[in-house]
């Protein structure tokens, strides 16, 4: 199959070493309204003061429950809204500096969880697919053309599936449009937001074989966001956990998944259901639910549920600790001299 | 206890949807009991007609709308040939049900308090003072924290994790034989999903209710199930014990959906997806409902409906190549 690109691939700017993404400090709050009409504005932070960087070629993997900011920093990082503070470098040029917005979106799309409710449900599939191509300045016709490509790209039959409405289609064959969509512009940065959360299981696996093929047809970088530890296991290369706001831990796939560090990795890891009726579950890890991102506890904001926690934990937020191997941990049992009782060096 | 008689039959279920677009065949002559004290999970994808047929133990279907045929049988009385009065009865007494939404189903300008206490009035015509001690009695039970005064909540003052369980003890309000959960734990955070996961099981295992779960998820199916049902195109193609089902599947579906789930030691290899999609149910093909997407499918398998074999280990499959017991 001939891969028709009516637009080039966005450049490699800053070579192979040049991480593809850095973020600094990425900041959102949300100011809510207090119940009543004197009560205090109160500040949900939803994102607060989060640092990473991904490079080319690899799958980063976010995980966390909700409330964690998850969905909040995909947004933050396509710019559909407004970070109050923090810095975006894609691919060595600042976003909203070198970089314009227009440009970014080009080089950085995404795919939403409810494939419904992201397609324009008055445009045919051809219409939504060429939509973002012609207003980059693609004549009409080789957009539709291009149209028909990709959904070959993704599995469909074109011939069939050009002309129909979203709502003729199935949940699977949406997602794969939504995906094809993003793939219109020839980005080089997927966000992938729950893209194969709303899927069936047996139909989860097809379009996770797809996004494997994919990266490597179209050499691509993903940002992988699921609640799903299983998948995010198999598809990504390094893992981000978030809690309430923050980054609690960061690393290889591998050494997160063979030894989770922070107490609360280790309590969501835990909570995985068994896939052995005769080896189940015995006891909870943490109990509990999330707590409201409004107002968070003060320090280390697992601390109330976490059954390590100590004084230090209350009095002082912890700082990323590098546990070598590019492992990370924000939690002050890895700092020996955090001043926790049970901190142990780990070198 | 040692009663022989199943707790609840379901004999040649159908139900029938009227649409826009045609007849959808949801539930297509399904066989299962349930005996006492027993957890029964039926486990498929969306469209595999198991909340629909969660929803026909309780006669909860649209009358208008809906075409059911077969016969349900609770606790000896025969659910369709009831008057409406009785079932009214039945609901909330001997069946009751958990849906995966607490904050639709629960009333949201009544308290939690409250909404326990009217069911438990309703049934067991007890004092209003009497009901609200069960309440708060029910609340604890499902380890609801300071419950006195969740007792006053409205559900939403309430956590996810915790209007679920709101939601369970107003279910157990009046110690049913059986407790209808459809995907209890789908809406929750992990977390959460294993408190209320190892909260219903030790519930039951307390009351010794009997329990069908409805669930697209293995891992909920291995953590609570005594036997589990596959369903796929409102059809039951495989049902056996818990480890018989999950651990050694027989039908190419139930074989096929265990593999496409990703687990641990799946990294950097090709999933095995089951290729296509689930049938359309208002154009079921007239032959087996899966052989379309199936690998070892043959002609026999689009002439009729495959034949209900019971394996030499008891479990019974929906499927021509199915070994019968000798």
């Amino acid at each position: 199959m001939t891969v028709v690109h009516t637009l080039p691939p966005a450049p490699d700017v800053g070579g192979p070493a040049e991480p593809l993404l850095k973020v600094e400090g990425l900041t959102k709050h949300f100011p809510v309204r207090g119940t009543g009409f004197f009560a205090p504005k109160l500040v949900a932070r939803a994102v607060d003061g989060i640092t990473f960087s991904i490079a080319k070629g690899e799958t980063l993997g976010v995980v966390g429950e909700s409330g964690c900011g998850k969905s909040t920093t995909a947004r933050l990082l396509m710019r559909l809204i407004e970070p109050d503070s923090g810095s975006m470098i894609f691919d060595g040029e600042l976003v909203g500096g070198e970089l314009s917005l227009r440009d970014l979106r080009r080089r950085m799309q995404m795919v939403f969880q409810d494939s419904y409710a992201s397609l324009n449900p008055r445009l045919t599939i051809a219409d939504s697919l060429a939509f973002a191509p012609v207003v980059h300045g693609i004549p009409h016709g080789e957009a539709m053309a291009a149209a028909a490509d990709l959904l070959e790209q993704v599995g469909l039959d074109s011939a069939t599936v050009l002309g129909r409405y979203p709502h003729q289609l199935s949940g699977g064959q949406r997602q794969r449009i939504n995906i094809a969509r993003a793939l219109a512009l020839h980005p080089r940065l997927v966000i992938l937001d729950e893209a194969v959360s709303a899927l069936d299981k047996s139909v989860e696996a097809q379009v996770l074989n797809l996004l494997v093929d994919l990266k490597r047809s179209f050499d691509l970088t993903y940002i992988f966001i699921s609640h799903d530890l299983n998948v995010v296991h198999y598809i990504a290369d390094r893992a981000m956990v978030m809690y309430l706001g923050k980054i609690v831990e960061l690393g290889p796939v591998d050494r997160i998944y063979a030894a989770p560090a922070h107490p609360y990795t280790r309590a969501l890891f835990s909570a995985r259901l068994s896939s052995d009726p005769e080896r189940r579950t015995v006891a909870v890890a943490i109990e509990g639910d999330p707590p409201n991102p409004i107002n968070p506890p003060s320090g280390c904001r697992f601390r109330t549920r976490c059954p390590m926690a100590a004084e230090v934990c209350a009095a002082h937020e912890p700082a990323a600790i590098d546990l070598g191997f590019g492992h990370s941990v924000a939690c002050h049992l890895h700092d020996p001299a955090s001043g926790h009782a049970e901190a142990r060096a780990h070198v | 206890m040692s009663d022989p008689t199943p707790l609840l039959s379901v004999t040649g279920l159908n139900v029938a949807f009227q649409t826009p677009r045609g007849t959808a065949q949801a539930v297509n002559g399904i066989d299962f009991t349930l005996a006492r004290g027993e957890v029964l999970c039926l486990l498929g994808e969306s469209g595999s007609g198991k909340s629909v047929t969660l929803r026909a133990l309780m006669r909860l279907l649209p009358e208008q709308r809906s075409r059911i045929s077969g016969r349900v049988t609770i606790a000896g009385e025969d659910l369709y040939g009831l008057p409406e009065r009785r079932v009214e009865d039945l609901r909330g007494k001997v069946v009751s049900m958990v849906f995966q939404e607490p904050m639709l189903a629960l009333d949201p300008v009544y308290t939690i308090g409250a909404q326990i206490a009217e069911t438990i009035v309703r049934h067991e015509r007890v004092s209003k003072a009497e009901a609200g001690r069960r309440a708060l009695e029910l609340l604890e039970k499902v380890q609801i924290p300071s419950a006195k005064r969740r007792l006053e909540a409205y559900p939403h003052e309430m956590s996810g994790g915790m209007r679920q369980r709101a939601m369970i003890a107003l279910a157990l309000a009046c110690n049913p034989a059986i407790l209808l959960a459809d995907e209890p734990t789908t809406a929750l955070d992990a977390t959460v999903q294993m408190q209320v996961l190892l909260l219903l099981r030790r519930l039951q295992a307390e009351t010794g209710m009997a329990v069908i779960m409805v669930t697209h998820d293995i891992g909920v199916a291995a953590e609570t199930a005594d036997r589990v049902a596959v369903m796929y195109a409102g059809r039951i193609v495989e049902q056996g014990t818990a480890a018989q089902v999950l651990k050694t599947p027989q039908h190419p579906y139930a074989t096929g959906l265990f593999a496409s789930t990703v687990h641990a030691g799946l990294k950097d290899r090709r999933l095995d997806a089951i290729p296509g999609a689930p049938p359309d149910l208002t154009a079921l093909p007239p032959g087996c409902a899966f052989a379309p997407r199936c690998a070892r499918r043959r002609e026999a398998c689009d002439v009729g409906q495959p034949p209900k074999i019971r394996m030499a280990d008891a479990r019974e499959v929906l499927c021509v190549d199915a070994v019968a017991a000798g």
